[in-house]
């Protein structure tokens, strides 16, 4: 466990936490358009957790966790620093999973600082002398975890993909590639289904089958990656 | 610990065709700093990961510090010290932070690690700047604090993989010493890799000389210039006969002497004969010396003649 926390303090100095300027623009950004710009133009739909809402919520934590983990696997060993990281005794578990915690908290993070900003400027641009939570709740919950589970899904396929990439540029090519065919594939599921089917089910019922479908590829690609991240591949 | 803290018996790693360490067998001593000396592609890269415990050997076996390469690399890689082929510093993260990182995974206390950065970063001038972010320092400063990670869980062996190369000579001989003047201080082991004649001559006391993955020769760098060919004395000068040759001939360090017009040629049996008794005896005979001129086997003449000569 120590080593896991070692290498959780040191993704944290060495990206966003570092305490640069420079490294804060992109999260401040991130957390500008999901609290302030979008709500700001949908106003107090923004707290109606509409369809197309959830999918900006879960879309920018995916694709945030999509540049860190790239540049935490093949942005180190492009710079050498993970060889030298691997010659020491820190195991490649603690590794592993330090670098996907890091990035997916991150992701995470920065998404609920956003909901949160986000829900401060609906009810202050509504004017309606009450505060409104984000609706239905269930819907909301369901959202978190299917944002998380999101990130994490990234994350995981960040690692491999950059496992098997030459250069950090290469990794990030093909994760925007990967990412792009993964959206085809949800829209042709979709489509798949039967229109019926498809109406028949509530709008949480959809995001617990979202749930369930990211959990179960998170749990393959995790069992891929215990796998095969190991020195000798790593070297 | 152990002696000799490294020991590989018929040690051999391939990739693919392509056999980059070939049935090595070597003995490094504790407390000694060991040159493994070759050009680029040699396999001494190949060879650092696979006594770390990096790669697995296809064939052969290795212990380090007495642990065995195959079964026991996390302790390895516990108890020694590595600075790669490059820095592998975070440049992002200030000199301090990066040593804080490794005291860390060595779980050393937090007063343990203040105390140990002030200790390695003040001799080589680099304490004032340690808050700076290291991706705004030079290349030999870098160096110099990669080799300072290296050493700063004080590991009983260090392995160093050409830490001066690529540097200016006048940045290579600053970084090389103070890399003697920690390793003498920390009195540890060091395995280092290197291309450079120069540094394997000054820093080590035993060098293994590598090429296409087979060991040509090791020993001490005087041994290996013995190795070879004796010392020669050239005396020029006049009044040379063949009965000085003859007396010269007799004397025991003597192994040959070469009558030229303007000069004789000595070769002696050892680097440690001195060109005094020869030069009196001369004199004593009747013969005028101008000039006196020693040559022992250069250490890149060795170099270069193991290159030449030893096709694996």
């Amino acid at each position: 466990m120590n080593d896991f926390w070692t290498i959780v303090w040191k993704e944290t100095k060495d990206s966003t936490f570092s305490g640069r300027r420079s490294e804060l623009i992109v999260p401040l950004v991130v957390v500008a358009i999901m609290g302030i710009v979008i709500p700001w133009q949908i106003g107090h739909l923004w707290l109606a957790l509409s369809p197309a809402m959830i999918t900006i919520v879960c879309y920018i934590p995916f694709h945030l966790t999509t540049s860190y983990i790239c540049d935490a696997v093949a942005g180190e060993r492009e710079r050498h620093t993970l060889e030298t990281l691997l010659a020491s005794r820190v195991s490649d578990r603690a590794i592993l999973w330090g670098k996907i915690t890091v990035s997916v908290a991150y992701a995470w993070g920065l998404a609920l600082i956003g909901l949160l900003l986000g829900l401060v400027v609906s009810n202050r641009l509504s004017g309606q002398g009450h505060w409104e939570f984000y609706h239905p709740i269930g819907i909301f919950l369901e959202t978190l975890v299917l944002t998380l589970l999101g990130s994490l899904l990234s994350a995981n396929a960040g690692v491999l993909i950059s496992l098997r990439a030459a250069t950090l540029r290469q990794a990030q090519q093909t994760m925007a590639v990967g990412t792009l065919i993964l959206l085809i594939a949800i829209v042709l599921i979709l489509k798949s289904v039967p229109s019926g089917e498809i109406e028949r089910l509530t709008e949480s019922q959809l995001i617990l089958f979202f749930i369930g479908g990211f959990t179960l590829t998170n749990l393959i690609l995790m069992g891929i990656l215990s796998a095969s991240f190991q020195r000798s591949r790593l070297i | 610990m152990p002696d000799p803290i490294i020991r590989a018996e018929h040690l051999s790693r391939s990739f693919g065709a392509i056999k980059a360490v070939d049935d090595l067998t070597l003995e490094v001593p504790a407390g000694v700093v060991f040159g493994f000396l070759g050009p680029n592609g040699a396999g001494k890269t190949t060879t650092i990961h696979l006594l770390l415990g990096l790669i697995q050997p296809t064939e052969g076996q290795a212990w380090v510090m007495g642990f065995d390469i195959r079964k026991r690399a996390e302790e390895i890689r516990t108890h020694s010290g590595a600075l790669l082929e490059f820095a592998g510093l975070y440049e992002r993260m200030s000199a301090e932070d990066n040593l804080d990182l490794y005291g860390r995974i060595y779980k050393m206390p937090t007063a343990a690690r203040r105390t140990r950065t002030r200790e390695l970063l003040e001799p080589l001038d680099l304490w004032e700047r340690r808050k700076d972010r290291v991706g705004t320092w030079s290349r030999g400063m870098k160096q110099k604090l990669a080799v300072a990670r290296a050493l700063f869980h004080r590991p009983p062996l260090v392995f160093l993989d050409e830490p001066t190369a690529g540097f200016d000579p006048v940045a290579a001989a600053a970084v090389r010493k103070d890399l003697a003047s920690l390793v003498a201080h920390e009195g540890v082991t060091v395995f280092l890799n290197t291309h450079n004649l120069t540094e394997a001559e000054q820093l080590c006391a035993q060098v293994g000389v590598i090429r296409a993955g087979k060991l040509l020769a090791m020993g001490s760098p005087d041994a290996l210039r013995m190795r070879d060919k004796s010392p020669r004395v050239k005396i020029t000068g006049r009044g040379f006969d063949e009965r000085m040759v003859a007396l010269l001939r007799q004397r025991p360090e003597v192994a040959r002497v070469d009558h030229l017009p303007d000069r004789l040629e000595i070769e002696l049996l050892d680097e440690k004969s001195r060109n005094g008794p020869l030069v009196s005896l001369i004199v004593q005979n009747g013969g005028e010396v101008e000039e006196i001129s020693r040559e022992g086997t250069s250490f890149e003449e060795l170099f270069l003649t193991l290159m030449r000569e030893e096709k694996p």
